[in-house]
């Protein structure tokens, strides 16, 4: 059972490693989505609130995970 | 037929990503081999081998059967989660903020826990052998699994990107069988590095085809997004390196 959890552990991982990216990313997407519904002739805003959110979060979480490392 | 604009970047993406995955189930594999004998350590890979062939077989006909657009879409949300945690790991390292994976440290790591094994359970080992030589080869076979089916399925490119990953399979398993070593100086951060911008740039393609986005460009946009990704991990390398250095002081 141990080992089962472990593994269903190490699936999920595959996915998640930190929290607060994966979650700021699926909130980014789920941004795109809205925004591709609600306005579909402006669905190429929702293409830039995609690309350019993830580009942003990737930077501030890289950012702050190496503020965090280096000051414990 | 098959646009080059889109398989070229499938295939390298599927290639690369499944030589990081296989190295690192041989270095596994390897220590299982060399403590335990070869047997448990392939008979542990050739039933993770036939495991994954198994899932792959039961999951295309699944797959046909899945509204394009859905599929588009949830490929490329797991797509770009699992592209954007390998790039935020390898630009951490290229960084010097955590330390690079070392296959070395890895296979002496793995040595001892076998050895440490053969001294408590001896009767049971060569299962326990076994069972380390199978998971290595599934959790990292599932991994390839992954990025070949999401880089291929949203363009009819399971074929080209399969191709990619076995390749990248047979030469590691060559390699590492002629030298019986793991394979150290494969520049695993390097290719995580390219491996998760190239994931991070399909995913955020197909996510926008999956709600009808009009790319400009078109299937051309994957590669516009992979120099975006990659140009903001060199900056964020170099912004880590810099506020990590302050952090110090």
């Amino acid at each position: 059972m141990s080992a089962l959890m472990s593994l269903l552990r190490q699936l999920a991982g595959l996915f998640v490693d930190d929290g607060w990216l994966a979650f700021a990313i699926l909130c980014i997407i789920a941004l795109a989505v809205v925004l591709a519904l609600l306005t579909p002739r402006l669905s190429l805003a929702a293409g830039a609130v995609l690309l350019f959110g993830c580009l942003g979060v990737l930077l501030v979480n890289v950012i702050r995970a190496a503020q965090h490392e280096r000051g414990l | 037929m098959m646009i080059w604009t889109v398989a070229a970047p499938a295939i390298s993406a599927a290639f690369l990503s499944s030589l990081v995955e296989a190295v690192e189930a041989l270095t596994i594999v390897l220590a299982v081999g060399t403590v335990r004998g070869w047997r448990p350590a392939g008979l542990g890979a050739l039933v993770g081998l036939v495991l994954l062939a198994l899932i792959v077989l039961a999951l295309g006909p699944l797959l046909d059967r899945v509204p394009l657009h859905l599929l588009q879409l949830a490929i490329g949300v797991l797509l770009l989660l699992f592209g954007i945690r390998w790039l935020r790991k390898a630009i951490l390292r290229a960084a010097g903020v955590i330390p690079l994976h070392d296959e070395t440290i890895a296979y002496a790591a793995e040595t001892a826990q076998l050895r440490e094994q053969q001294r408590r359970y001896k009767a049971r080992l060569d299962w326990l052998a076994a069972l380390a030589s199978f998971k290595a080869v599934v959790l990292e076979g599932l991994e390839v699994v992954f990025i070949v089916i999401a880089v291929g399925a949203g363009r009819g490119l399971i074929i080209p990107a399969s191709i990619g990953a076995i390749a990248a399979c047979v030469l590691v398993a060559g390699v590492g069988f002629a030298v019986h070593q793991p394979l150290a100086r494969v520049p695993e951060n390097a290719l995580k590095f390219t491996v998760g911008v190239m994931l991070s740039a399909f995913g955020v393609f197909w996510i926008g085809e999956g709600i009808g986005v009009p790319w400009p460009g078109e299937d051309m946009a994957i590669i516009a997004f992979a120099a975006l990704f990659l140009l903001v991990a060199l900056v964020a390398v170099a912004l880590a390196r810099r506020r990590g250095t302050e952090a110090l002081r």
